[in-house]
């Protein structure tokens, strides 16, 4: 697809650009390019549409916390992810495609397993669950593949006991998520894994209608759903979001985290040797920042003209706000492409920012806290058993991230 | 300095509360609330850094 705009007679630069070849970890170079040349500028996406791709961390910012941006994906003017993210819209409805003061009401049902204190409280079973999970692939053959055997299993685990989801499922949710982050499915792919999923997700809040748990599931079927603030297939929705964001990303995280880990053996010793959490806790904020797994862009549209850095964003022009590249400002990141983990990173914009930035941050970030702060301590001879140029990277991902990670110890 | 919250632009993103835990709270739905709105010195650093990282710009501080 690539290929196929990078002629066109206007010249416009295709969007997503590659990545530069053995340099997995950071953002295509032409981003690069873009940030200090042109950083308010158009890009041509998959339907030819013409949106503005941003590139700066003040910017992205601005931008992002400004309420004439939409993130309604029904107007006209959006540009979308994919063919297939186009065709799922109306089954994937939900606050993350919606606007004040709807977004806010329904992402207010959701916030309160998510405050601080609760995410604190669960830190013990994450713990365990890392623990357990160590216990296996140590105990198993070896290599292991990271991946299936401890990445994706983590936040499986968590967000389902959260969600009050049956972990016996996870084929099923993880195989449709599969299908809904792939930018090369096709609408009908897409459409039929949203409509698998909400489809169960309707199920599971019907029988926590009829016998309450204590999980978030039976929060909403019942306090929203009963008492007719939200219909069953909205909190369908909505379910299908958290259980989709909630595992695929971290994941992402966990798999990527420890190659970048891997390649960067000071950086690895320096988090295996930290007594402070501080220090872990800021491992994370740097490696959330470093490699922005959201490599898709923020996706937005105008719904007034915006003055911004003496460029005029029109009513209805799309924007792909692109946060991996944003993340590697030297404006706000010294040396930007060194991952350093005893640097600051908070400004980082992994999780977004505006109104719409990751509701399940807190716990991500807890999550990543346990890991990294045991893996490789459990594991200490941990290595990559195959070559960096044999695996194979998200490069069609919404997400990006590995496929497989085969590693030894 | 003087710290005020706006607690219908919170989305509850948390980030105040690992930053600057003796200024800021949630209550039980993770909206942002206030245990020091005239916070010592020591505090000052981090609550500008939480006004700062915000996303909702739910955090005004009137300095002094």
């Amino acid at each position: 697809m690539t290929e196929t705009f990078s002629h066109t007679p206007d010249d416009l630069a295709a969007f997503p650009m590659p990545r530069a070849a053995g340099c997995p970890f950071d953002p295509p170079p032409a981003l690069r390019t873009r940030q200090s040349d042109a950083p308010l500028s158009r890009v041509r996406i998959w339907d030819g549409s013409t949106p503005w791709l941003i590139t700066r961390h003040d910017h992205m910012r601005t931008l992002l916390a400004d309420p004439r941006l939409s993130s309604d994906v029904t107007r006209p003017g959006y540009p979308h992810l994919s063919a297939g993210a186009k065709a799922g819209n109306d089954a994937r409805r939900s606050f993350i495609t919606l606007d004040d003061p709807e977004h806010a009401r329904l992402r207010r049902m959701v916030t309160a397993p998510f405050a601080i204190k609760r995410i604190e409280a669960l830190r013990p079973a994450v713990q365990k669950i890392v623990d357990d999970l160590i216990d296996d692939l140590l105990a198993g053959p070896k290599p292991a593949d990271l991946v299936q055997a401890f990445a994706l299993p983590v936040p499986s685990l968590v967000i389902c006991a959260l969600l009050g989801v049956p972990y016996e499922d996870h084929d099923l949710f993880q195989s449709n998520t599969k299908a809904i982050v792939h930018r090369a499915s096709t609408a009908d792919q897409v459409v039929t894994a949203l409509t698998t999923l909400t489809d169960y997700l309707d199920d599971l809040l019907a029988a926590k209608l009829a016998r309450p748990q204590d999980d978030l599931l039976s929060v909403l079927a019942t306090r929203q759903v009963a008492t007719g603030e939200l219909s069953r297939r909205d909190a369908a929705r909505t379910g299908v979001l958290l259980l989709v964001a909630g595992h695929e990303t971290t994941a992402n995280m966990i798999a990527l985290g420890t190659l970048a880990l891997l390649r960067n053996p000071d950086q690895l010793d320096l988090l295996r040797g930290a007594d402070d959490p501080r220090t872990t806790a800021s491992a994370v904020e740097e490696l959330l920042r470093y490699l922005n797994i959201t490599h898709s862009g923020r996706r937005r549209v105008a719904l007034a003209d915006i003055e911004i850095d003496g460029q005029t964003i029109r009513a209805g022009d799309g924007l792909v706000i692109a946060g991996d590249i944003a993340n590697r400002d030297p404006a706000v990141f010294p040396d930007p492409d060194r991952l350093d983990l005893t640097r600051d990173a908070r400004r980082h914009v992994a999780f977004g920012f505006g109104v719409h930035q990751c509701l399940g941050q807190p716990l991500a970030r807890m999550e990543l806290q346990v890991v990294y702060g045991t893996l490789y301590r459990r594991v200490p001879t941990l290595a990559l058993a195959t070559g960096l140029d044999e695996l194979e990277f998200k490069h069609d991902g919404v997400v990006y991230g590995v496929h497989e990670l085969p590693v030894t110890w | 300095m003087r710290v005020e919250v706006d607690q219908p632009k919170c989305v509850a993103s948390g980030q105040c509360v690992l930053l600057a835990p003796a200024v800021f709270d949630q209550d039980d739905d993770g909206i942002v609330t206030l245990l020091d709105a005239d916070p010592g010195p020591e505090h000052h650093a981090d609550v500008r850094e939480s006004a700062a990282i915000c996303p909702a710009a739910a955090i005004r501080l009137v300095e002094k």
